[in-house]
């Protein structure tokens, strides 16, 4: 609609991340539980713009989505040197505990997809007392590779193309032109080596086979929600993780790939609403 | 609904000998090949075809195994791959190249360069026949 203003608020906090200040670009809207959103590999928080205009959601729970540095509008740390990024297990984790801390949320709930639904295992496994319930969309303790990570980042590939049409196999083929549109949009606009970097916590140095064991649950209620189209992160790693662990809800969303919140923001809906509507009915 | 299973090499072969015409029908998909010139060997797994690309535009497609022919990459499906990729809603592991080659419908060989700096292209290319196969069901 001509005019419409969409009602989230984007704003820059500075957060001391590792002894390195960093200017962190996020946005929010809502009152109420904080929910942190985590994007996944080589995008941004422009995935979660959809949850984030959720009126029903925005009634009881803060939204709030932040750029990772490297990603969307949080550059680099002014200290850079330009040396090859790579996220690791516990930059990653210090980065969404101190994001956390500076903007004071009490006992947020995170819900991450992809990296972010790997990460949000590792909260659980040694912070689970941080938090009030996670989600992990996407997540699994380890997926098998199906890409060589080489061919994001070299000089003879154009980048953005090449991240973009290799994610594009992950979002399914029932969703709405517009957002796979937008989905990959995201990824052809990355940093150079952004995408790869990530991927270094995800198949290097974020395995997590032998440790989501040690989750318990009922510190803190964990869900993990997977796409039947997600080929990368498979239903079946995801009931495999859960498995290992006791109590964690699992549920496989039709209809939905690796994107589910910015691929098909309705259909996602459906399933992250009933989600959404435990943690609230558990904390009130 | 056809079984994928139960299709057949003349059909998948029909369905490739369409392609060259189906992508001259749409020009957005040439103009995003317009820098790529590349012989490949794409198709079924024992009868696929020496594809020869001119600046997005297949000018030949034929029969493998031509002697002595050279071709840059190869991507080569079952018959039974092919047909689950070309459903008008293809199922989950089914609906994407790369989906193939990880499950193991599929595989990718030789230089993969041409492929990697057109991959969304080769996708797309590889879909023509999806609203248009016979033994493509829904």
């Amino acid at each position: 609609m001509n005019g419409a203003i969409e009602p989230m608020v984007g704003r820059y906090i500075h957060v001391d991340i590792g002894g390195e200040m960093h200017r962190i670009y996020f946005e929010e809207n809502g009152t109420g539980i904080p929910l942190v959103c985590l994007h996944t590999a080589g995008s941004d928080g422009r995935q979660w713009r959809h949850l984030l205009a959720d009126e029903e959601f925005a009634k009881s729970f803060r939204i709030i989505a932040f750029d990772m540095p490297w990603h969307g509008k949080s550059n680099p740390p002014a200290n850079w040197d330009g040396s090859e990024y790579q996220l690791t297990t516990a930059r990653y984790t210090e980065t969404i505990r101190a994001f956390c801390r500076t903007l004071k949320l009490d006992k947020p709930v995170v819900m991450g997809c992809s990296i972010g639904g790997r990460i949000v295992l590792n909260l659980a496994i040694d912070h689970a007392d941080e938090f009030r319930g996670l989600i992990g969309l996407e997540a699994a303790d380890f997926q098998a590779p199906w890409y060589d990570t080489a061919w994001l980042n070299r000089p003879d590939v154009h980048g953005g193309e090449v991240c973009a049409a290799l994610v594009s196999g992950l979002i399914a083929p029932q969703s709405p032109a517009a957002a796979r549109t937008e989905t990959l949009w995201a990824y052809k606009q990355g940093g150079p080596g952004v995408f790869k970097g990530d991927l270094y916590f995800y198949r290097v140095d974020g395995d997590l086979r032998g440790r989501v064991g040690k989750i318990d649950t009922k510190v803190c209620k964990l869900f993990l929600l997977t796409g039947e189209y997600d080929f990368s992160c498979t239903p079946e790693d995801t009931k495999r993780t859960a498995a290992a662990i006791g109590g964690a809800s699992v549920t496989i969303m039709e209809q939905l790939g690796h994107f589910p919140m910015s691929e098909n923001p309705e259909q996602f809906r459906r399933y992250i609403s009933s989600v959404l509507g435990e943690i609230l009915e558990q904390s009130t | 609904m056809s079984s994928a299973s139960n299709v057949t090499d003349a059909a998948i072969a029909t369905a490739f000998a369409a392609i060259p015409a189906l992508l001259d029908r749409t020009p957005a998909l040439v103009a995003r090949g317009r820098f790529l010139d590349c012989e490949c060997l794409v198709g079924p797994i024992d009868h696929p075809f020496h594809t020869t690309i001119r600046a997005g535009r297949i000018v030949d497609l034929t029969p493998a195994l031509v002697l002595m022919r050279s071709w840059r990459f190869s991507y080569r499906a079952s018959p039974s791959a092919w047909a689950e990729y070309w459903r008008a809603t293809p199922r989950p592991g089914f609906h994407d190249l790369l989906a193939l080659t990880k499950r193991g419908d599929a595989t990718l060989e030789g230089d993969l360069h041409p492929f990697m700096t057109h991959l969304q292209y080769f996708k797309d290319v590889l879909a023509l026949p999806r609203h248009h196969f016979a033994g493509a069901g829904t």
